[in-house]
């Protein structure tokens, strides 16, 4: 409980890290909290606690600003709050909130710093801290990178607990007890005879307190909500189709519009002639835009259908128009001029291979797609003071900020309200359906205008996963592995995400060989070099970032090291892992799998072990060669996540994640022919199918004292596991995602 | 013309090649039958045409030929249908986009199958697309909801 203490009493939103981050820029603007954006709304009798709970006379609102794309942000969210604050999750309503600079991301810094997740050194925690002084400054409202439980475990109980206690001070106000004779429970406080108040009866009086700040967290043995299933808030609805996404929104007077811009992504449009289009049913207008032409119709299939009517001249790419020449420029950087940083140089891997005869292979990873099932979309209405902006987004704030300087007006112009997203797995981390709705709702000023991709669209401008190689060579002796020397070239998709964002992070980019030089083994002798291929096709962070792709790269190349050392894939790494955590996981996945026990001919098994996001995760594959293709049988998997919210998310959120990276390294990738992406819909790039899916078997380790994410760390350890089980089952080892290329799936 | 969607009439004036998909969406307000791909490939428009599954983003207005159920009249919220029970039970849903698709799919695969192998489920549900990954949810709902139709 001391540490949880020491939290409570420090000022409310600002952290540890905060404070030590003043340093670097200022102690004052460091340390001031953002202001209550619910404060600023507020009517009479409305009890704006802090950022994150809202009581009136009516009901009881929890904000929870990280926003759910399927993760079940929204319903964590309001459990945390929840579980201090004492209501039950039928009492309360959600909400998104506005995009304040209160709701930045306190956990984001973590994964951005070139530190191992579990190096607790000075330097690693200085650098963390200065980072999470620039979110706190920045206001990054940021909902990624695995962090909405890290960033809100902590926090948002807080809120829950203030709420709490300021209601325990308004009720004891109210009656003349003393507030530690007051009790909570289901949304009311319980005076000592049992009488109940309701916490929206107190509202009004709560509202005229200052909140009492000075509070404790409750010890894990007094959870109620935390760690126990619970039914997700959004079940209901999206099992009767009444959720509502962005792209369903209905608004008064709303018109239809998509778009077609330059296949060959972020070139201009060089002419179009629209003659065919004009004077079909239910077209309204015809727009010019400098990247491609927008119809605004009066329903979404009218403006499709118009699209497809209109020619176009487009001008070239301004990357290489076929994807050899991707390759190429991917091979031409393994070069001392385009090293990004040497993350590792352990032992003498210089001299240990030149005295072996080392065994090489080299691996490549595609640019892959996100292409989430809910189409892009956007609903913008452009007046002359404000501006409204319906959109399902991971940055709201910087949605308004980028539109702001866009149509030359403030901030506070700007109103976002955030969608429940159909999916991402970063796609709405990016701005084309925002600036492309609001270059088409400026041209028709008060008239709220819904634009839709198609998928066709929505394929040819998806910003797709880094395109990489990684060149392996390495030794073994007595049967162990000794040394072990990998190079990484991918392009850079944190920079070509920076850069559009105007915003280039400085330093290495830490995700071209995350997942690889943090691996949690003691090679003797362990190299690990990233090498930057300059920007070639625009990228941008896909589900697990660097990992999905260096993860493959190292696990792969690790278990031909052992293979040639002729030593057991798990007994291997278990000798070579040199972190409790790493080696709970990859124990855990050896049980439950039965690691070593006889299989039936033609059955093959592969493990790998990725830690990505602070979180290491095991995964055992196996794999029947049935002589009509490869069926994935079944999948183990373990994490390490320090504390699981929500058991039920938890699982489906682990399996869906090896789904994933399954599906992807088996039948997935974008290839560029004449400068556009050859895969135009899902037939061309399908992830998994259910009939493909194995049973998959979970489980949470709680050892770590630290809370993270799961989002994304399932992803990377599926594609190398997958292959090594090929391995195992038929001796082929697939050095190439994807591997439908070089063998059949059932 | 004239459609009847989840036992309501509604008399449309609509191109005879326009897409289902986007008359029940833009036209009728459905906005529970989603749209994923436009080509049949991902299954999320997936509504019923006389108790069977059908692609509403490949069946054209003009082709309708019997009552429509979509997912907002299988069941509602108040009044669950078996599959939504089901789906509730098993907690299937991640961004839920697709379970619209998924839900009017195996309803109409169980209302001929109630007691389907391993690989009946698989034949029947892998045309519906889930980004998300929630199969192996999807298989135990399907069952659960094959157990309860079969009153068993």
């Amino acid at each position: 409980m001391g540490r949880l203490k020491t939290i409570a009493r420090r000022s409310f939103i600002v952290g540890s890290v905060a404070i030590a981050g003043g340093v670097a820029f200022g102690t004052y603007l460091v340390r001031r909290d953002p202001a209550n954006p619910l404060a600023q709304d507020a009517a009479a009798g409305d009890a704006v606690f802090n950022p994150w709970v809202r009581i009136n006379a009516e009901r009881i609102t929890l904000v929870t600003p990280h926003m759910d794309m399927g993760q079940g942000a929204t319903a964590l969210q309001a459990m945390l709050i929840a579980e201090e604050l004492d209501v039950d999750l039928d009492q309360v309503t959600t909400t998104y909130g506005v995009p304040s600079a209160a709701y930045y991301n306190t956990a984001l810094a973590a994964e951005a710093v070139p530190f191992r997740s579990n190096d607790q050194g000075l330097a690693a925690g200085a650098m963390r801290s200065t980072m999470g002084a620039v979110m706190k400054v920045l206001g990054a409202q940021v909902t990624g990178g695995s962090t909405s439980v890290p960033d809100s475990f902590d926090k948002l109980r807080m809120a829950g607990a203030v709420a709490r206690e300021t209601l325990k001070a308004a009720a004891a106000r109210e009656t003349g007890f003393e507030a530690y004779q007051l009790k909570t429970q289901s949304g009311a406080v319980v005076l000592p005879d049992g009488t109940r108040i309701d916490y929206t009866a107190l509202a009004a009086t709560a509202a005229q307190i200052d909140p009492v700040t000075d509070v404790t967290l409750r010890a894990p043995s007094e959870w109620r909500l935390i760690g126990k299933p619970q039914q997700r808030l959004d079940v209901v609805a999206k099992s009767t189709g009444t959720q509502i996404y962005g792209i369903d929104l209905q608004i008064d007077g709303m018109v239809h519009a998509s778009v077609r811009m330059n296949p060959r992504k972020g070139a201009p449009m060089l002419g179009f002639d629209a003659s065919g289009a004009e004077g079909m049913r239910g077209v309204l207008q015809i727009l010019a835009l400098p990247y491609g032409v927008a119809v605004i119709a009066d329903n979404t299939w009218r403006a499709f259908r118009a699209l497809d009517q209109i020619t176009f001249d487009w001008a070239e790419a301004p990357f290489p128009a076929e994807q050899a020449d991707h390759w190429a420029e991917v091979e031409a950087s393994f070069t001392p001029e385009r090293l990004d940083r040497q993350w590792r140089n352990d032992g003498d891997v210089e001299a240990v291979l030149a005295g072996a005869q080392a065994v090489e292979a080299e691996y490549r990873a595609p640019y892959v797609a996100h292409q989430p099932l809910e189409p892009l979309s956007a609903v913008v209405k452009v007046t002359p003071g404000r501006v409204d902006i319906w959109a399902a987004h991971q940055l709201p704030r910087f949605v308004q900020q980028r539109v702001a300087a866009r149509l030359d007006m403030q901030t506070e112009q700007i109103f976002v309200h955030n969608q429940y997203a159909g999916g991402s797995f970063g796609h709405r981390l990016e701005f084309d359906n925002i600036d492309v709705t609001v270059d088409v709702a400026r041209a028709l000023p008060g008239v709220p205008v819904k634009l839709t991709f198609s998928r066709e669209e929505d394929f040819a401008q998806d910003y797709n996963r880094q395109i990489g190689m990684a060149r392996g060579r390495g030794a073994h002796g007595n049967g162990q592995v000794t040394a072990l020397d990998l190079e990484i070239a991918t392009v850079s998709a944190a920079r070509s995400q920076s850069g559009r964002l105007g915003a280039p992070v400085p330093g290495p980019d830490t995700q071209i060989a995350a997942g690889a030089w943090n691996m949690r083994y003691a090679v003797p002798h362990l190299r690990v070099r990233a090498y930057a291929v300059p920007e070639l096709a625009p990228t941008s962070s896909w589900r697990a970032v660097g990992a999905s792709t260096a993860g493959f790269f190292a696990e792969s190349f690790l278990d031909e090291l052992i293979h040639a050392a002729g030593a057991d894939p798990m007994a291997e790494r278990l000798r070579l892992v040199n972190d409790g955590d790493a080696r709970r996981v990859l124990e855990a996945v050896a049980e439950m799998s039965d690691w070593g026990a006889p299989l039936p001919p033609g059955t093959g098994r592969g493990v790998a072990l990725v830690t990505s996001f602070g979180v290491p995760v095991a995964e055992v594959v196996e794999v029947t060669d049935t002589g009509n293709g490869i069926r994935i049988d079944r999948v183990w998997v373990a994490a390490e996540v320090g504390r699981v919210v929500d058991p039920v998310t938890f699982e489906n959120v682990v399996a869906g994640g090896v789904i994933w990276g399954l599906g992807h390294a088996m039948n997935s990738e974008i290839t560029y022919a004449d400068g556009r992406a050859e895969q135009s819909n899902y037939h061309m790039a399908e992830g998994m199918r259910l009939h493909q899916c194995p049973v998959i078997e979970v489980r949470a380790l709680e050892h770590n004292p630290a809370i993270r994410g799961i989002g994304e760390p399932p992803v990377p350890p599926a594609a190398p596991a997958l292959a090594n089980a090929i391995f195992a089952a038929t001796g082929k080892r697939l050095r190439a995602m994807p591997f439908y290329h070089e063998v059949d799936f059932v | 013309m004239r459609l009847t969607v989840d036992g309501i009439s509604h008399e449309v004036d609509v191109e005879p090649d326009m897409p289902l998909l986007w008359v029940l969406r833009d036209v009728l307000g459905i906005t529970g039958v989603k749209y994923g791909c436009g080509i049949a490939a991902c299954g999320a428009c997936t509504v019923h045409m006389d108790g069977e599954a059908m692609r509403s983003c490949q069946l054209a207005a003009g082709d309708v030929t019997g009552e429509i159920t979509t997912i907002e009249g299988l069941g509602t919220p108040e009044a669950l249908h078996a599959v939504q029970e089901a789906w509730i039970t098993h907690q299937v849903a991640q961004c839920g986009y697709c379970q619209s698709g998924q839900i009017m799919q195996a309803a109409s695969f169980l209302a001929r199958n109630t007691n389907p192998t391993d690989a009946e489920i698989n034949d029947a549900m892998s045309g519906n697309l889930c980004r998300c990954g929630t199969y192996p949810r999807i298989r135990a709902a399907v069952k659960t909801a094959a157990t309860t139709l079969r009153g068993s």
